[in-house]
């Protein structure tokens, strides 16, 4: 198949069903209320389910319902949204089950704006929800890339039994890129004998099955938290996913920054070479498990003198990259978050000032 | 002779960690009951609430999830739209309910979610020790309300079957008891209509039970049993609030 013009809000709700996913629950929100209305048609279609919830609370738990009797099933919204998935999605971690969310983030906190933004990473990547869970956090840069992450956010919520999520921001899903929809990501739901509940006939064991996150006994909570412990160990073996650009060269100074932030220092890298500046970037593709390894190992090359995590929130990734770079060079933040991205120009000031 | 009153098959042998006189255990084995008769325990997944009854799994024997505290009907909404073809119930407390889990409810029963839920109405919160629920009596003392509770202050104690029974969707809303048994032979009934209904793809159906918990009522079981017919009883009134109607192909709706 080749290329079609599509949104990214739509283009997000077609991988769903191309990944093999026919159940959608979603409650509507800008910036992203265009894929529930293009699955509000789609999915009759393809014979899938579409259903308009009354809450993002209600939807949480429409999704985790559905999950827990095996069902490939997904949501999306955005930030405000997402807060009130939060309760659902730690019982899901809780109960080991896996989903798909999609968060197209706006500018917060409360109502904030309905303008991009990067400001629930801290959400997204260190809880959001209660209890000791994570996430599987992936960052798309474009439409091409969300439609790619949506499709491999089900095989992999299914590998883990874990909830993942797609972070991407209001430009993601509001502009109109080209696309396709690789077959190669096409996939089968894996088994589910041993924990769904779809009702005991299914299974040829007969025995029944239970979904719960609660246990009494401090001994056998302790024990799931580190069956949940063992897993996102297991992510960050497994699953860490980004993209160096420009790293092969002499830089002085190393970008950290995702999703459409980091389009926007790719621009202000190119630029920067032009005038004989060498910048290198670290992009995370995926926020959990975070890049470690590679930020630090950038960090380190001999001639970088200074990592500078650009995104759009108040400084939330610097943290991270901080603790990877471990001390190796000063680590600074640029960002803003109100809605505005930061143009290549501003970058390359930024990075221009650090130098003097 | 054979046995007569054997423990139903969807009912599970563990022993309950319900306090003496609680009729969670009554409701609990009339689901069951239930459930054989109909011959559904291998297609049904219930849902447990977060409330005394949170525990419900280890007393049935066939697949349940565990919901958080009043999301029980969100849960059984994503469930019945992905997978039809499974019976599905909720069990659920007042405070699960009709307070954290009111929007949930009343959301489900009008969009017409065909699964069934059984109320629990004990016009307390019981596993938290006894505090002012949304179905608390006037002038009823709890934990939360010692002077009784102020209608003036918070309101009137809600009935959520005549609630529900004013929406305008198609359903089945009963309120029966399960204090004594003369109630409870009717609430069997009334279980296995709300059942029959859902697997029939007919409607939503609800049965509410009023029930007693003497542990937080500060009574003993038998005198639980008196306040629940002299004091709820007068007020939830026992009886079918709205039934589907007549069935498609024109045969009577019981
Ligand atoms: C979000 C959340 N809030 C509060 C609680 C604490 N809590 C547990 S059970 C309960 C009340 C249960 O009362 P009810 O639903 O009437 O059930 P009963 O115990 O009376 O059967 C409360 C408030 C909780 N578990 N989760
Ligand atoms: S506290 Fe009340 S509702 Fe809970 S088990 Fe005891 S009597 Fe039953
Ligand atoms: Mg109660």
């Amino acid at each position: 198949m080749g290329k079609i013009l599509m949104k990214g809000n739509e283009a997000i709700g077609e991988a769903g069903i191309r990944a093999g996913c026919l159940n959608y629950f979603a409650y509507p929100i800008t910036p992203q209320s265009e894929v529930a209305e293009y699955l509000s048609h789609r999915m009759p279609e393809v014979g899938g389910v579409f259903l308009q919830g009354e809450s993002e609370v209600a939807v949480g738990y429409m999704i985790f319902g559905a999950a827990a009797c095996g069902e490939r099933v997904f949501t999306t919204s955005s930030s405000p949204g997402i807060s009130l998935m939060s309760e659902a999605i730690s019982y899901i971690a809780g109960a080991q089950c896996p989903a798909v969310f999609v968060n197209i983030m706006r500018g917060g906190p409360g109502l904030g704006g309905i303008l991009p933004s990067q400001a629930d990473y801290f959400q997204a990547t260190k809880g959001g929800g209660h209890g000791d869970y994570r996430l599987l956090v992936m960052a798309p840069a474009s439409v091409q890339e969300a439609v790619e992450m949506v499709m491999m956010a089900f095989p992999l919520a299914e590998k883990y039994r874990n909830p993942v999520m797609i972070l991407g921001d209001g430009l993601i899903g509001q502009m109109m890129e080209p696309v396709e929809f690789p077959e190669n990501l096409k996939s089968e739901p894996s088994k589910k004998d041993d924990w769904a509940t779809n009702g005991m006939d299914t299974r040829k064991s007969k025995k029944r099955n239970l979904v719960k996150s609660l246990f009494l006994d401090p001994v056998k909570l302790n024990e799931n938290n580190l069956i949940l412990k063992e897993k996102y160990e297991r992510m960050k073996r497994e699953e860490v996913r980004f993209e160096p650009y420009n790293t092969d060269s002499d830089y002085r100074i190393l970008i950290v920054s995702y999703g459409t932030m980091s389009r926007v220092c790719r621009t202000a890298i190119d630029n920067l070479k032009a005038e004989g500046i060498d910048v290198g970037m670290i992009r995370p593709q995926t926020l959990f498990p975070f890049p470690e390894d590679a930020v630090f190992q950038a960090a380190s090359k001999k001639s970088c003198g200074m990592a500078l995590s650009i995104e759009m929130s108040m400084g939330q990734m610097v943290e991270d990259v901080e603790r990877c770079v471990h001390g190796k060079c000063p680590v600074k933040w640029y960002g803003k978050c109100g809605g505005e991205v930061p143009t290549p120009e501003e970058i390359m000031d930024v990075v221009r000032s650090n130098l003097s | 002779m054979g046995k007569t009153f054997k423990r139903p098959e969807a009912l599970s042998e563990m022993d309950s960690h319900y306090c003496p006189g609680c009729t969670h255990g009554v409701a609990h084995r009339l689901v069951a009951e239930v459930i054989d008769e109909l011959g559904i325990g291998g297609r049904t997944v219930g849902i447990a609430p977060v409330g005394c009854a949170v525990l419900a799994y280890n007393y049935f024997t066939f697949d349940f999830q565990e919901a958080a505290h009043g999301r029980a009907p969100a849960m059984a909404t994503g469930i019945k739209r992905v997978r039809p073809d499974l019976v599905v119930f909720t069990y659920q407390g007042d405070g699960d309910l009709a307070s954290i889990g009111m929007g949930e409810i009343i959301h489900a029963a009008n969009r017409g979610e065909k699964f069934t839920t059984v109320f629990i109405n004990n016009a307390v919160y019981g596993m938290t020790g006894g505090q002012m629920a949304p179905t608390t009596m006037p002038g009823q003392r709890t934990t939360t309300s010692p002077f009784g509770r102020d209608v003036k202050d918070v309101g009137m104690p809600i009935k959520v079957s005549e609630l529900l029974a004013s929406l305008q969707t198609p359903a089945y809303i009963t309120r029966q008891s399960v204090i004594k048994p003369k109630y409870i032979v009717k609430a069997k009934k009334a279980i296995k209509t709300a059942f029959e209904y859902q697997i029939e793809g007919r409607c939503f159906s609800f049965v509410e039970l009023v029930s007693t918990c003497p542990t937080n009522w500060g009574l003993t079981p038998v005198e639980a049993v008196k306040w629940a017919e002299e004091t709820l009883i007068p007020y939830y009134s026992l009886g079918e609030f709205k039934n589907p109607g007549k069935a498609e192909g024109g045969s009577d709706a019981k």
